[in-house]
């Protein structure tokens, strides 16, 4: 089986009128994923038993009318940590880590009677934009084998492509959400920064990690977004705003409302079909009554430096922790205490993780901190002043996810600044603690190309409002790649 | 001008002494020539006029949030150490601090 022809809210209704069983559908999903991942490597973990287990609980308990998550399973990524289930936040320095906790996002998926059907790769400590650099495999664009499928949630982003599963969680610090689901024609959600805790997660930014579902459509992304935010003890940084029901107010109507194009956004790099997707698309705002002005973010060319000086310096502190003592990789035949550190840190993390740590601490260090660091930071308050000038008399902005389509597996893995600057039309929102979502809105030779919508703060209401406009305008979403399990 | 901030290597030797990592000498040129590119991005910030702005270290609109003082969780301290590399008698088993062939022994 697949889930290319069904939604959310049909696949409930089986459930509840018992003409599936949540076990049978456990049972179809873990066939389908096993075989898919022989050719996608989606997967770096699937828990069969447990997964089946669950599934045959939440039968015997029934399946709650009012919950419409309740027996469906979901792909989570390895950086997010489940109790007693092997995370390894696709590291070799984890590669044998299993959390004694749930983070609170399983919690609350538990609570919602979800099925946890296996860990997703990803780029290691979510540092890439490929899953390239994941230590255990490469993971493949069902699009096209010989692509990536962006990072680095690239997993999660290939099951829910290739119609493995009805939906994933993905974390996106700088576009590991967004990006990846452009690359394989999903809908990927980064939603604001403090919406969802991120207590569990593994660190990789403190002040831009956001967790957020990937789905095939805009509404089972509100609906997935519903159960896994709000305010949690355990995140300081999580809101305690109140958690409205994101698929209310989706009935295809934008009308009246003012839409930002930022002309940085369609600027050098930007490939022409990818443009002219983003410019389709402005068309297709205007004709359900919407107004678009182009608008200008002036600091937006700076994003991509002062990103990754924040993300990279945040990234050396929080992997201070793996030092090879209390969990994860220790050197054998060490010498001292000294050794134990230096080793198990160059022997368990790979090569861009390295680089990360190199920058952050580089940044940090003594003599360079305002040059670099404090810099950064003096131009993420310039970043978020051109979103909050936008913000004045906008509802939204729309521009291209990433710059390109899907590009080849081992075609940029090796130079690591072209890698950095894919990035540079989604880091800004993580910059400014933005609600974005990527969503299908063409192709280029035929790949997705995925169309970016960023809201204000909080405002993920209007994200997917936008978003469920443009999906039931357009028939993007609809197109599948040709792998996938039988019907 | 272009080569006035470029790291070399024994600048990046002492960076990863820093952060605990090291490198053997083919590694280290190649993470000096990317370190050095990434730095040249890096070093784009300093066309911005930052003069006045106050920088931004956390988006969040949260502040101090507090919650009683009380243990949860307790009593996994064997679940705990199934993660260690290294137990003996409840605990964590680490090399001594100072290399042992220096020792006494």
């Amino acid at each position: 089986m697949n889930y290319f022809d069904t939604d959310l809210t049909t696949l409930h209704t089986k459930l509840v009128n018992k003409e599936i069983t949540s076990e049978q559908l456990t049972k179809e999903t873990l066939a389908t994923i096993k075989a898919d991942n022989e050719k996608l490597n989606a997967y770096i973990t699937i828990d069969e038993d447990a997964a089946l287990a669950t599934a045959k609980a939440v039968d015997e308990k029934g399946i709650n009318a009012d919950n419409l998550w309740a027996g469906i399973p979901i792909a989570i990524k390895d950086n997010i940590v489940t109790k007693g289930l092997k995370t390894t936040a696709a590291s070799k320095m984890l590669a044998d880590f299993n959390p004694i906790y749930d983070a609170t996002v399983i919690e609350k998926l538990r609570a919602n009677d979800v099925v946890i059907i296996g860990k997703t790769n990803m780029d290691e400590f979510a540092m890439g934009g490929s899953t390239e650099t994941s230590y255990f495999k490469t993971t493949h664009n069902p699009w096209n084998l010989s692509k990536v499928p962006g990072g680095s949630s690239g997993g999660s982003a290939t099951t829910v492509s290739a119609g493995g599963v009805l939906a994933a969680l993905g974390t996106d610090t700088g576009g590991s959400i967004r990006q990846p689901a452009s690359f394989t024609g999903v809908v990927g959600v980064k939603p604001t920064y403090g919406r969802v805790s991120r207590w569990g997660i593994i660190a990789f930014g403190s002040s831009l990690d956001q967790v957020g579902p990937f789905t095939r459509t805009v509404k089972d992304n509100a609906a997935l977004l519903n159960i896994i935010a709000g305010h949690d003890d355990h995140d300081m940084t999580s809101s305690d705003k109140a958690v409205p029901d994101f698929t209310a107010g989706l009935d295809g109507s934008v009308k009246g409302m003012r839409v930002a194009l930022p002309k940085e956004y369609l600027g050098e790099g930007v490939d022409e079909n990818v443009k002219k997707a983003v410019l389709d698309a402005a068309s297709t705002f205007k004709s359900l009554g919407a107004t678009v002005d182009e608008v200008s973010l002036p600091h937006s060319k700076y994003g991509i430096a002062a990103y990754y000086i924040i993300s990279s310096s945040e990234a050396s502190s929080n992997l201070q922790r793996f030092d090879g003592i209390r969990y994860g990789y220790r050197a054998k035949d060490v010498k001292n205490l000294e050794d134990v550190y230096v080793r198990s840190r160059s022997e368990g993390f790979g090569n861009e993780v390295k680089r990360r740590i190199m920058l952050g601490t580089y940044s940090l260090s003594a003599g360079f901190y305002d040059a670099y660091f404090r810099k950064a930071a003096e131009v993420r308050t310039l970043m978020i002043n051109d979103f909050k000038k936008v913000f004045e008399d906008h509802d939204f902005i729309i521009g291209p996810t990433a710059p390109t389509p899907a590009f080849g597996i081992g075609e940029d893995s090796n130079d690591p600044k072209k890698m950095y600057m894919n990035d540079v039309l989604t880091v800004p929102v993580n910059m400014a603690g933005l609600p974005g979502m990527s969503l299908p809105a063409g192709f280029s030779n035929d790949l997705p190309v995925g169309l970016q919508i960023i809201a204000k703060p909080f405002d993920e209401q209007t994200l997917y409002r936008a978003g469920y406009a443009f999906e039931q305008a357009t028939d993007f979403h609809k197109a599948t790649p040709e792998i996938g399990g039988d019907k | 001008m272009a080569n006035e901030n470029k790291i070399d290597k024994s600048q990046v030797k002492h960076v990863a002494s820093l952060a605990k990592l090291e490198f053997d000498d083919a590694d280290l040129g190649k993470f000096t020539t990317q370190l050095g590119e990434i730095m040249d991005l890096f070093n784009t910030l300093s066309e911005v006029d930052t003069d006045g702005v106050e920088p931004t270290f956390s988006v969040t609109d949260q502040f101090n949030t507090m919650r009683e003082d009380v243990a949860v969780n307790s009593h996994q301290k064997d679940a705990l150490l199934k993660n260690a590399p290294d137990t003996q008698d409840g605990y964590i088993r680490v090399p001594a601090i100072i290399d042992e062939s220096e020792g006494a022994n």
